[in-house]
């Protein structure tokens, strides 16, 4: 018989509530506009890594990012924007994860990866305090965990490091480069530190920079990712060839397959002006604020209570 | 055979892992954001002890393995084998190996209950009571009056275990051990 008891202390409420205040307090002094966008779309994100709930209205998926529709608003000439909301995970339960979380994602023009990484730096100091942050680029971030080879993408390497994790013997390259980079994150002992320059192969929607790098950034606090961002790719072709290559891996693994969202596509046809942008979250921040020990323990019910 | 996915795994859960009995002391859901999901589960084998740690992808699955953990009170042991009794009035007897009971034997007199975890209804390891009180068989002659200072001397118990007790002790003396450590703890008074 499951406890009808929340999950949450009632004092966690409270701390929740002034969260979420202080959210919008920083949004409102910077000038950027809250928006709400829906929670059950028509299309759903193609990443092959993240698996939507589909409900039985038809084709409806609830979001697992406000990304899509925040982009459609932006290329219909909306300025910087923010939104604080739900968004969904199938599978996704754990310690530190719960399949309905809280994100704060927000969309600034005329930003680059740097500027957004000091605006998220300024946001979680606002809600956390005030702490140095240190910069490591992902490869740098292999090295130091895994050695040069590793870091240098050799192949062997990197597997023989997976199995050393205790991953099976018939991992793939890309499950063993998921798993270290885990493992690489969990372990970093810094306070906050920003991983930067991932590899191209984990652009997701983030535009690549001269070098071939990706221009995204995640933030880790305390070993947990809390955020991660991009400039935003705005190339229609390259995003339409990103999401066949998503398709392409769907299929390989055995994974559903995932219509392109059109309605994306067409927008940034339009055209997407140059922006950077981030998701957060929300709940994971609480949690650090007030140490606790999963991610349970911020939500009035949690995924085994509602 | 049962089996169990990822999501079910819970400290606890009984399994088989490469062939062996393993009990869940942890199992963690591990997702980067932009990444595949893995489980890290650290297990217990139940036959060695030893800790292992794996990674499993999520929605993967393990055999259930079939172990109870229960109470069984020792009989004798016949020279290879160890038999057991199960205390709660079905009179069910097992029998365990030497590399079941393991150190255990140095404990073991008959009639006391030990804690034995049966895998497919065969003991694959047993432990004594935490505190058992063993007769001294065998030790040098007893300094009498010298129970204040620190010498021990090795004595040998009714099992053939031997310890270190303190230079007073005398042949036939009984004493409190320490199963978890092997030491001694206290001469019992007759």
């Amino acid at each position: 018989m499951p406890t009808w008891r929340p999950s949450c202390a009632t004092e966690t409420l409270r701390a929740r509530a002034d969260m979420l205040a202080a959210v919008r307090a920083f949004f409102a002094e910077r000038d950027v506009l809250e928006v709400q966008t829906p929670m059950l779309g028509s299309h759903t994100v193609t990443d092959p890594a993240i698996d939507s709930l589909r409900t039985t209205a038809p084709d409806r998926h609830l979001q697992t990012s406000p990304e899509y529709h925040m982009k459609r608003l932006l290329a219909a000439g909306a300025p910087s924007i923010y939104q604080i909301g739900p968004a969904f995970r199938r599978g996704e339960a754990g310690r530190w994860h719960n399949p309905e979380f809280t994100l704060i994602e927000w969309y600034r023009l005329g930003f680059d990866a740097e500027r957004l990484m000091a605006e998220v730096a300024d946001l979680v100091d606002a809600l956390l305090g005030s702490a140095a942050y240190q910069r490591l680029p992902y490869a740098e971030l292999l090295r130091h965990r895994f050695g040069n080879e590793v870091a240098a993408g050799d192949q062997e390497a990197i597997l023989a490091a997976g199995r050393g994790r205790g991953l099976q013997d018939d991992a793939g390259i890309d499950e063993a480069m998921d798993l270290l980079l885990a493992d690489a994150i969990a372990s970093i002992k810094a306070r906050r530190i920003f991983v930067s320059r991932f590899p191209a192969a984990q652009a997701a929607l983030a535009r690549l920079d001269a070098d071939g790098s990706a221009a995204r950034f995640e933030l880790v606090v305390d070993g947990l990712e809390v955020a991660n961002g991009y400039h935003e790719l705005a190339d229609p072709d390259e995003l339409a060839m990103r999401m066949d290559a998503d398709a392409r891996q769907r299929r390989e693994r055995g994974l559903p397959a995932v219509a392109p969202d059109h309605a994306l596509l067409a927008a940034q046809r339009h055209g997407l002006p140059d922006c950077a942008g981030v998701a957060v979250g929300f709940d994971r921040l609480l949690a650090l604020k007030l140490g606790a020990d999963a991610i349970a323990e911020t939500m009035a019910f949690s995924w085994e209570r509602a | 055979m049962a089996s169990y996915s990822t999501n079910e795994f819970r400290p606890g859960l009984k399994v088989l892992l490469e062939g062996d009995p393993c009990s869940i002391l942890d199992s963690e859901f591990v997702k980067p954001g932009k990444g595949q999901a893995f489980t890290r589960v650290k297990f217990r084998n139940l036959k060695t002890g030893r800790i292992w740690e794996r990674t499993f992808r999520s929605a993967e699955s393990i055999e259930a393995a079939d172990v109870l953990e229960t109470e069984m009170e020792f009989l004798y042991a016949d020279g290879e084998f160890w038999h057991f009794m199960k205390t709660d009035g079905s009179y069910e007897q097992a029998v365990a190996s030497a590399a079941a009971v393991g150190d255990g034997k140095n404990w073991l007199q008959e009639q006391e209950v030990c804690n034995v975890t049966l895998w497919n209804d065969d003991p694959i390891s047993v432990t004594p009571p935490n505190f058992v009180e063993l007769v001294v068989a065998e030790t040098d002659p007893g300094l009498r009056g010298d129970t204040a200072q620190g010498g021990v001397k090795p004595a040998t118990l009714s099992t053939g275990a031997t310890i270190k007790v303190p230079l007073f002790i005398e042949i036939g003396d009984k004493l409190k051990i320490d199963t978890r450590t092997g030491e001694y703890v206290s001469r019992v008074k007759a």
